[in-house]
């Protein structure tokens, strides 16, 4: 009975109507929205809250506990939200919340970038076939089964001192990260190459980058879309593992990782576990949520993706 | 079984000429660095003939595509700095030799390699034996409780960041609870027990998080598996339910669980890096940071290649396995 207003309703409108009958995608989406709002208004919910990232608060810490913070919750109280940094005193709250400005800029960034090539470099290589996608292939195996995180973190020394790090670090994900996108797209777009509307396009004379562009994208964008989405989780985590090992964002941009990292001494000897708990959180929230809305894009589409095969 | 032979010979091939590819592209691309090692290695103050001397030490005097094949066969026959008195030995296999430490790049990678090893072989073990046997129970339960409650663990796996799990589980098993030690790595030749007790954790926390992909897939496979005509064959010959499974629908999962897991291997040793920071280890990793740090090429190269290498044989090590478990993969 469904039937006849499935047929008027156009596909992306179907996916859009399942993604809102889905829980877990539901809780998803208001995860992301939440945090992109919070991402955007950082600075202004720092200054609303009357704080910095940068300004020392000596005064709060405790000396006699290596200067963890005094109080309950790592110092949580009406002026600082969620508490201060041992050590220093700075503010957690504009760090934590500045930081994940930091990790979804960054992300988002990458995601768009990997997008971009991986879907060109995909359907490019599925289209003209031949000796152009036995290379692309050959690279993208290359790349799979390789030490990433060994080779970005090597990166550094290559990288003269006056380069951005948040800008390397965009661009060594976006070098690993177009591999995944490319190899999926590649397989979906093999198998409309040889389907009827294609061969008709090209019988009548279109170009290659019509073809590609007119009659292969559209086809694709579900699938697109999906591991866009799908992607993204996977670079907050990776800018996040990257600042925690002390290669990624410096000083004295905030990151969540880099935060993590420096919670490591305060885990170990139990004087701050606020100081892992409130960043923790936060990179927590922001992967579990992409995953979510991930994962409801994937069953709205209907697209199967298999890492194997 | 000559096909079987056949296909390892041409994939060792294969893997040989991509190491070479390999370690030329990251010759090339590491050694175009603007910081000269031979600046940091003359010390203060650096006259230009002491620069010189050092640039001839270090053989940085010669081309380019020399100081590669010098390199290539340093790895094959070792290889030798400077003469007389003065000279540096670095026997095969040489990946360099680190003039900031004085130790052969080799020396350096094996004093750390133990530690590396012993957190990523251990978990992937107990990731593999997790994933494939939770994704299994929640395929024949699908739909009930054990199902949801495999699916759920999946979630939660792959939205945390494995050095966060790893500091939460030391907060709550190591300090809170004080069940595990936190931090520091025992030698298995030293004592296996504590070797053993000080690695459960990482062990435990990467398995988890890395288990959540193969329950997810082991669950889909299992599940399609069991529709398949050949299943309900053997049923209706009257095959016990667990010989169902296990012999004929696990072989089936298998397959795509290898592929998986020869997809993960690069993953298995990042996630091993980030777990030994974060329990205080010192292995590749710390090696590899600290070096970037001091501008050591030698090891920043050596480091970076053995690891690719070692990948690529372990790549090949479930190739093979993948052409054993299914013959379709050495016939084609």
């Amino acid at each position: 009975m469904s039937s006849s207003v499935a047929g008027t309703v156009s596909p992306t409108r179907q996916a859009l109507r399942r993604v809102r009958r889905d829980r877990s995608a539901r809780v998803g989406v208001i995860v992301v929205v939440l945090l992109i709002v919070i991402a955007a208004a950082a600075p202004l919910l720092v200054r609303l809250a009357g704080q910095d990232a940068t300004t020392y608060h000596i005064d709060l810490l405790d000396p006699a506990r290596g200067n963890a913070p005094r109080g309950a919750l790592g110092g949580a109280s009406g002026t600082h939200w969620f508490g201060v940094e041992p050590l220093t005193g700075r503010d957690l709250f504009s760090i934590v919340v500045l930081g994940l400005r930091t990790s979804l800029v960054i992300a988002i960034t990458v995601t768009v970038i990997t997008t971009v090539i991986g879907t060109l470099l995909g359907i490019s290589a599925a289209y003209f076939g031949g000796w152009y996608d036995a290379i692309v292939s050959r690279l993208l195996d290359f790349l799979f089964g390789f030490p990433q995180l060994v080779f970005m973190i090597a990166l550094g020394i290559i990288v003269p001192a006056k380069v951005s790090r948040p800008l390397l670090l965009i661009g060594v994900l976006s070098v690993f990260g177009w591999a995944g996108l490319a190899r999926l797209i590649r397989n979906q777009a093999r198998s409309l190459v040889t389907r009827e509307f294609v061969e008709a396009a090209r019988s009548v004379g279109s170009s290659s980058w019509m073809v590609i562009t007119r009659e292969l994208l559209p086809n694709l964008l579900g699938p697109v879309l999906v591991i866009a989405t799908l992607a993204i989780p996977g670079y907050v985590g990776a800018e996040a593992a990257l600042s925690f090992l002390g290669v990624g964002v410096p000083p004295p941009t905030p990151s969540l990782g880099r935060s993590i990292s420096d919670s490591i001494a305060w885990v170990y000897t139990g004087a701050d576990p606020w100081f892992l708990l409130f960043p923790g959180a936060m990179l927590f929230l922001a992967v579990l949520g992409f995953t979510l809305l991930g994962d409801g894009v994937r069953d709205a589409f209907d697209v199967r993706l298999r890492r194997t095969s | 079984m000559p096909d079987l032979v056949w296909f390892i010979v041409r994939r060792l091939f294969a893997a040989l000429i991509v190491m070479l590819a390999l370690s030329l592209a990251v010759y090339l691309v590491f050694y175009a660095i603007p910081a000269d090692p031979a600046h940091l290695a003359c010390g203060k103050p650096c006259t230009p003939d002491r620069l010189e001397q050092a640039r001839h030490f270090m053989q940085l005097d010669q081309s380019t595509l020399q100081q590669y094949l010098n390199f290539l066969k340093g790895i094959v026959a070792g290889r030798t700095f400077g003469d007389g008195a003065a000279a540096v030995h670095c026997n095969a296999p040489c990946f360099g030799y680190s003039f900031p430490l004085a130790r052969p790049v080799t020396t350096l990678i094996m004093d750390r390699l133990p530690i590396t090893a012993s957190i990523a072989l251990g978990a992937a073990v107990l990731w593999l034996l997790l994933g494939v046997s939770l994704g299994v129970i929640a395929a024949l339960n699908r739909g009930r409780i054990l199902d949801r409650l495999a699916v759920g663990v999946a979630l939660l796996g792959v939205s945390t960041p494995s050095f966060l799990l790893g500091l939460l589980a030391i907060l709550v098993f190591g300090f809170w609870l004080n069940m595990v030690p936190v931090n520091g790595y025992v030698p298995l030749t030293e004592s296996p027990v504590d070797w053993a007790w000080h690695l459960i954790t990482p062990w435990i926390v990467l398995a988890i998080l890395q288990a959540a992909s193969y329950i997810r897939l082991t669950r889909s496979q299992m599940l399609e598996e069991l529709n398949l005509d050949y299943i309900t064959t053997a049923r209706a010959k009257g095959a016990g339910e667990l010989r169902v499974v296990v012999t004929h629908g696990l072989r089936g999962v298998l397959v795509p669980v290898i592929t998986l897991f020869g997809l993960d291997l690069g993953g298995l040793l990042g996630g091993a890096i980030l777990t030994e920071k974060v329990f205080s280890m010192q292995g590749l990793g710390d090696l590899l940071i600290s070096a970037v740090g001091q501008l050591d090429v030698a090891v920043v190269v050596g480091v970076t290649l053995f690891s690719a290498f070692l990948i690529i044989l372990a790549n090949l090590v479930v190739d093979v396995v993948h052409g054993v478990l299914d013959p379709r993969v050495s016939h084609g």
